[in-house]
């Protein structure tokens, strides 16, 4: 869950990861605890600290790189530098959220699901906002009664 | 002049309420207080439910509490000019909250604190009925716990509707020495916010539950598996869970008894079939979410080969009344097989949406209409999804159907985690036909054929219906395929996607370019 406004995350260290890892060995099941506190720290979860994870946790790289691969909030490559979630689900779409997108693709040209270095739009399944939908989330902040112009506001675009 | 008593103002914190501005709400309440002079003290508590009124402020005035909403940063100085604080009038005014009829007409067990109490307030959180339930526990057998929960009748509110006590006396009955409390807290069914609402609102009240389980089982440990898409309700449990230690709820030794019980929220990253019990055991075990195969049932073999009691949010959160009143007192109310209360969340397309928690045995169309005041854009309902993606799609004639386990299972469709979800009648059916498909390819977790390539296939043959080649051919095709899925999924992820197809279809056949009548799709 990376936030937009805070500084750029930090370039691979192996130190760091290896001291975050460390820290978790004590928990049951640490490989989930690891990866989220990996991507807190350098926005993604770097490849290098596959055989890292392998190595502390005893399982191969496959099992560690298998786990990565399966969720789709783990990221391996460097975010966008801001990130919306928009929520794609039943709920929103019953309150019009395809033609949010329809009507911001119009206006800006940007489609959801194709990610510039500046922006990613992320189709997200239930943001648990279902009253007050379209909802999208940046960072860790919910919105709600989401329209185009509140969407590109969120993208940090001007209004159309 | 004497100290002067702080008026009490209640903003709610609950991330729907923080989706529309609670926060700068609450930042201008204090802010106005302050350059007026005036004493206050904002409690941020959880949310009453009626959510199109968020954010609703309440002010502690007279004994009782006056509601305002749906407040924005912008009407807070009229507020004041009106003298909110003694619950002046203003365009806003609610009146009473206790008085409201939403509320009023709701029969609050699990949520009887949520909106109410300060949601990391033990005091608040005690003088308000909580931890009876646990105390009460504590003076029991484990045997006599196990008994008032299959005395109040409590089946499992995620969806699958197993009888809770069941569950739990088997693994009560299970050789330890270790065993395991999960809460399946992985929300993911769109149309459903019961559980965020009550972590967020009353997490005490789960940790409670949690505990009582552990006691009745012998488990000393518990989890929380909570989804990514939750931080609000992340920090809250964090927080809960650390209050409950110091103060001896939880730990080494509960409420000074012989049992220990050590509790740990676990973060899911996005995936949807986390929310299916054998991969979330996976998930929490480290592994990639695949779904097991079952028999071992996780309740003999569960996390890390352990029994486990894996329960939902709101078959846990349940448990303090039942312990607190009794077994009956619970299953006095509902009907038939479904005993107590659920907690229904209405979304989607509707005019006062939010959270209702009723005896089983409501009507839909009580709900939609009485509740709901009908779709939020003032057009006709068309479609009505009931239990999540996976749920069937149903018609504004079936509206009179009972909310329950067996008569919703009566007309093919199923209860879920009670979430109802509005469509007017611009929705297009075949759409949300081949999103039921799609949602299944991105969320299947790929351990079963039918499930991996039948979503795929079966977004194919909708597309092909839409596009109008071979209609006759396809329709066989689609049959066949979802016969096949229903049949041989291996969970519910690929056994219950055909529902919510086969019910568009079979509803809506214009939808798909079908020109059958009703009664000949029937």
């Amino acid at each position: 869950m990376s936030d937009p406004h805070n500084a750029p995350p930090p370039d691979w260290d192996a130190a760091a990861a290896q001291a975050i890892i460390a820290r978790h060995l004590a928990l049951e099941g640490p490989m989930l605890p690891i990866l989220h506190a990996l991507q807190a720290h350098f926005g993604f979860v770097p490849p290098e600290s596959t055989p890292l994870i392998a190595e502390a946790l005893n399982i191969s790289r496959a099992e560690v790189h298998g786990t990565i691969s399966f969720y789709h909030e783990f990221r391996t490559t460097t975010p966008a530098a801001r990130v919306v979630k928009l929520c794609r689900a039943e709920a929103c779409r019953a309150q019009g959220c395809e033609d949010v997108v329809a009507a911001f693709n119009s206006s800006h040209g940007i489609h959801p699901d194709r990610p510039t270095a500046d922006l990613a739009i992320e189709t997200v399944y239930c943001l648990g906002n279902c009253a007050l939908g379209p909802s999208a989330m940046v960072g860790e902040e919910l919105f709600g009664r989401v329209d185009a112009a509140r969407l590109a506001e969120l993208c940090g675009l001007e209004k159309v | 002049m004497g100290v002067v008593t702080p008026t009490r103002i209640y903003v709610p914190c609950d991330a729907a309420a923080l989706s529309v501005g609670a926060n700068a709400v609450a930042r201008t309440i204090a802010a106005e207080a302050s350059a007026r002079n005036l004493h206050v003290e904002i409690v941020r508590n959880g949310s009453r439910g009626a959510l199109w009124l968020e954010p609703m402020v309440e002010i502690a005035h007279a004994g009782s509490r006056i509601a305002y909403g749906p407040v924005t940063a912008k009407d807070v100085p009229g507020l004041f000019d009106a003298n909110f604080l003694k619950g002046g009038a203003h365009p806003l005014a609610l009146g009473p909250t206790d008085e409201l009829d939403w509320l009023k007409r709701q029969q609050r067990l699990t949520f009887a604190r949520v909106g109410v109490t300060d949601p990391l307030s033990t005091d608040d959180y005690r003088s308000h009925g909580g931890l009876a339930g646990l105390q009460a526990a504590l003076a029991l057998s484990s045997q006599q716990i196990v008994q008032a929960v299959k005395d109040s009748g409590l089946r499992g509110r995620g969806g699958a509707g197993f009888p809770t006590g069941i569950k739990w006396q088997t693994v009560h009955d299970a050789a330890g020495p270790r065993k395991y409390i999960v809460c399946n807290a992985d929300e993911g069914d769109s149309g459903t916010f019961a559980d965020r609402m009550l972590m967020e609102g009353d997490p005490f009240t789960l940790i409670e539950g949690m505990a009582i389980a552990g006691v009745a089982v012998g488990a000393t440990r518990g989890y929380i598996y909570l989804r990514s898409e939750y931080p609000h309700a992340f920090r809250t449990l964090q927080r809960a869970i650390r209050i409950a230690e110091a103060e001896g709820v939880i730990g080494p030794s509960v409420l000074g008894s012989e049992h220990a019980f050590h509790l740990e929220v676990r973060l899911g990253a996005g995936a949807y079939i986390c929310g299916e019990e054998t991969s979330l055991l996976e998930s929490l075990e480290g592994k990639r979410g695949i779904v097991r195969a079952k028999p071992p049932l996780p309740a003999l073999e569960g996390l890390f080969g352990k029994p486990t009691v894996v329960n939902n949010v709101l078959s846990l959160a349940a448990v303090p009344f039942i312990l607190a009143h009794g077994g009956p007192a619970y299953a006095n109310y509902g009907m038939g097989r479904s005993r107590g209360t659920l907690p229904v969340q209405l979304g989607g397309n509707i005019k006062r949406g939010g959270l209702i928690e009723l005896a089983f045995g409501i009507s839909l169309r009580e709900i939609i209409e009485d509740f709901g005041g009908g779709t939020r854009s003032g057009r006709p309902i068309r479609a009505v999804q009931v239990g999540g993606p996976l749920g069937a799609y149903l018609t504004a004639a079936q509206l009179d159907t009972q909310m329950d386990y067996e008569a919703l299972a009566a007309i093919k469709a199923m209860l879920g985690h009670g979430g109802i979800v509005v469509f007017d009648d611009t929705a297009d059916m075949a759409k949300m036909a081949k999103f039921a498909f799609e949602f299944c390819v991105v969320e299947s977790c790929g351990k079963c054929t039918p499930c991996r390539i039948g979503s795929t296939r079966g977004a194919e043959t909708v597309q092909k219906l839409i596009d109008g080649i071979a209609r006759e051919k396809n329709l066989a095709v689609l049959n066949d395929l979802c016969n096949l899925m229903t049949d041989a999924s291996l969970c519910a992820m690929g056994g219950l996607t055909p529902l919510p197809v086969m019910s568009a279809l079979t509803h809506f056949p214009e939808d798909f370019g079908l020109a059958l009548p009703r009664a000949a799709a029937e």
